[in-house]
């Protein structure tokens, strides 16, 4: 009985085996493409081995385009530019494209295209961009007591290339006891039009490992790393009134935002609430209220929630959240921008909704 | 059974066509009659497949299960032989005809669970079917769920038009007209019985 059962498991065991080897053996030789190029905006070549997904091809070469169902087909996350070498739409493309895609006819799911022979594609160049950058420190501004402005000079020949609004992430060295290198995500600063630098504004945390470096060890030459650009708070380009909202640090993406509009130009209504303790957190203030003269409507709100009575402060007081009324003209026609601390960002959030602003036109990074 | 490979052939399109006396192969039958184009091309891919894996099936159970004496796990190995075959031949017209792939090679995978094809496989064993009658009989079957797909997909096009008491829209709707069409099928079995 026993050895029945043994055999007939053997037999279908090996039944199962033959095919299986037939299985990998056919994938061998069928499936190898040989090397394939993917170009990439006209710009770059890569070469791939061919007859896996366009998506894990470019994952192999760092080319991270985004994906949150990881190549299944049923998040539609990876939609990219497939100018030629991608084959025709697949049925399983369609459900994720809209009727102006379709129209286009050259947008496509990664994940689902083949790479089978050599290939264009177009992808966002944001994506592209994300790099590994070396920079060396080129100058540290004390703009108050707890917060600096460090400018990062890109190595020679390096260039970034980002929206205003997006952030980095620093690598920190090791140092005193902390001995593994850490990433932290700050904005960038300065206006996109410069790209051979990038300044961060760093405010000390206590105990905070990126910030106690940033603060207490990084000096003027030191070399750094920077991985960049990230993000998607970035200015939407529309007609509709603007609100920002910072505190802290968070000048710095709004500070970017400002200074490319600077260059650009607008006639959109903005008005800027920055809110601090007292008057010695406040900063740049002469540099914001300087683009009330550049924009035809722009203003400048700082407002202190803990002013010194030394500080023979005149301007608004508290928080800036009953403030939003008076600057509002149509609720559904305006955007918020906002960058602070997460605590803050939850109280703005709610309190621009509660005036009526829709909580998609409502803009922040979430990495607190 | 000593009925001619060439009757069988057209039993099976017409008399006992796998959809419409057995109702095998419904889900994709179903889910694809949507449009016309889709429905000729997953049609053609049951053909082609039904008629390779009928053959496939058929030398396995006679030269490997009957005499292994495992003829009681039928029901796996075809399985395994069926799933196996589809996904070498999706490896191959991918490779080969690109063309071919990107109208026909999509619905391999719908196949591999379309229960007509394995059908077809279990029906040869039990009415004890010689290799030339299961491979016209394969065949036949194919042929006929490539008419039936076609013709509720047809009258799926014209019903886009008219009005369908909504309780019945889509799917209960289909399986109305499958079962007239059934019925109508059933007119042929005159011409020759096969059990």
């Amino acid at each position: 009985m026993f050895s029945v059962i043994l055999k007939d498991v053997a037999l279908l065991s090996a039944i199962g085996v033959t095919l299986a080897v037939i299985m990998v053996i056919a994938g061998r030789l069928l499936s190898n493409y040989g090397q394939c190029k993917i170009n990439i905006n006209g710009k770059r070549d890569v070469i791939v081995t061919g007859g896996s997904s366009l998506l894990s091809s470019l994952n192999d070469k760092q080319i991270y385009l985004p994906s949150a169902c990881g190549g299944r087909g049923s998040c539609g996350a990876c939609k990219c530019k497939v100018d030629s070498g991608g084959g025709p739409l697949l049925p399983t493309e369609k459900p994720f494209l809209s009727k102006a895609e379709l129209a286009q006819g050259n947008i496509r799911l990664a994940c689902q295209v083949k790479v089978k022979s050599d290939i264009t594609i177009d992808i966002p160049a944001s994506i592209f961009n994300i790099r590994r950058f070396s920079a060396t420190v080129s100058e540290i501004i004390d703009y108050t007591y707890d917060t600096k402005g460090i400018t990062f000079k890109l190595a020679e020949g390096e260039m970034i290339d980002f929206k205003a609004g997006q952030y980095v992430q620093l690598e920190t060295e090791p140092y005193n006891k902390v001995k593994q290198r850490v990433a932290r995500a700050y904005s960038i600063s300065s206006s996109p039009q410069i790209n051979d630098s990038l300044q961060l504004i760093i405010r000390y945390v206590p105990e905070g490992v990126c910030t106690t470096w940033v603060h207490q060890h990084l000096k003027i030459g030191d070399k750094v790393f920077l991985t960049g650009p990230y993000g998607d708070f970035f200015l939407r380009d529309t007609e509709a009134d603007i609100i920002y909202v910072a505190g802290g640090s968070g000048k710095a993406p709004i500070k970017s935002i400002l200074e490319d509009l600077a260059v650009k130009g607008t006639s959109r209504k903005m008005t800027y609430f920055f809110g601090a303790r007292t008057l010695k957190d406040l900063y740049l203030t002469e540099h914001m209220k300087s683009f009330e003269q550049v924009f035809e409507n722009f203003s400048y709100v700082p407002v202190l929630s803990a002013a010194e009575p030394t500080d023979n402060w005149t301007g608004k007081t508290g928080f800036v959240m009953p403030y939003f009324k008076e600057t509002i003209r149509d609720p559904k026609n305006t955007e918020a921008y906002l960058c602070g601390s997460p605590g803050m960002i939850n109280a703005v959030t709610k309190a621009l909704m509660d005036n009526g602003i829709p909580q998609e036109k409502i803009y922040y990074d979430s990495f607190g | 059974m000593d009925i001619s490979s060439f009757v069988l052939f057209w039993a099976a399109i017409f008399t006992s066509n796998i959809l419409l006396t057995n109702f095998l192969g419904m889900c994709s039958y179903l889910s694809v009659s949507k449009e016309i184009e889709s429905s000729f091309g997953l049609g053609i891919s049951v053909i082609f497949v039904l008629t390779i894996t009928t053959g496939l099936n058929w030398l396995v159970y006679r030269y490997i299960l009957v005499p292994g004496n495992i003829v009681y796990l039928q029901f796996i190995v075809f399985i395994i032989v069926i799933a196996a075959f589809v996904q070498l031949l999706e490896l191959i017209i991918e490779r080969y005809a690109p063309a071919l792939y990107y109208t026909l090679g999509i619905f391999l995978p719908l196949i591999t669970v379309n229960c007509a094809i394995f059908g077809v496989s279990l029906f040869m064993v039990i009415r004890n079917y010689s290799f030339l009658q299961s491979i016209a009989f394969g065949a036949g079957s194919g042929i006929g769920w490539l008419l039936a797909i076609l013709m509720l997909a047809a009258l799926r096009r014209k019903l886009k038009e008219k009005l369908v008491p909504v309780g019945l829209q889509g799917v209960g709707i289909s399986l109305i007209i499958t079962g007239i069409m059934a019925l109508a099928f059933v007119g042929f079995s005159g011409i020759v019985q096969i059990q």
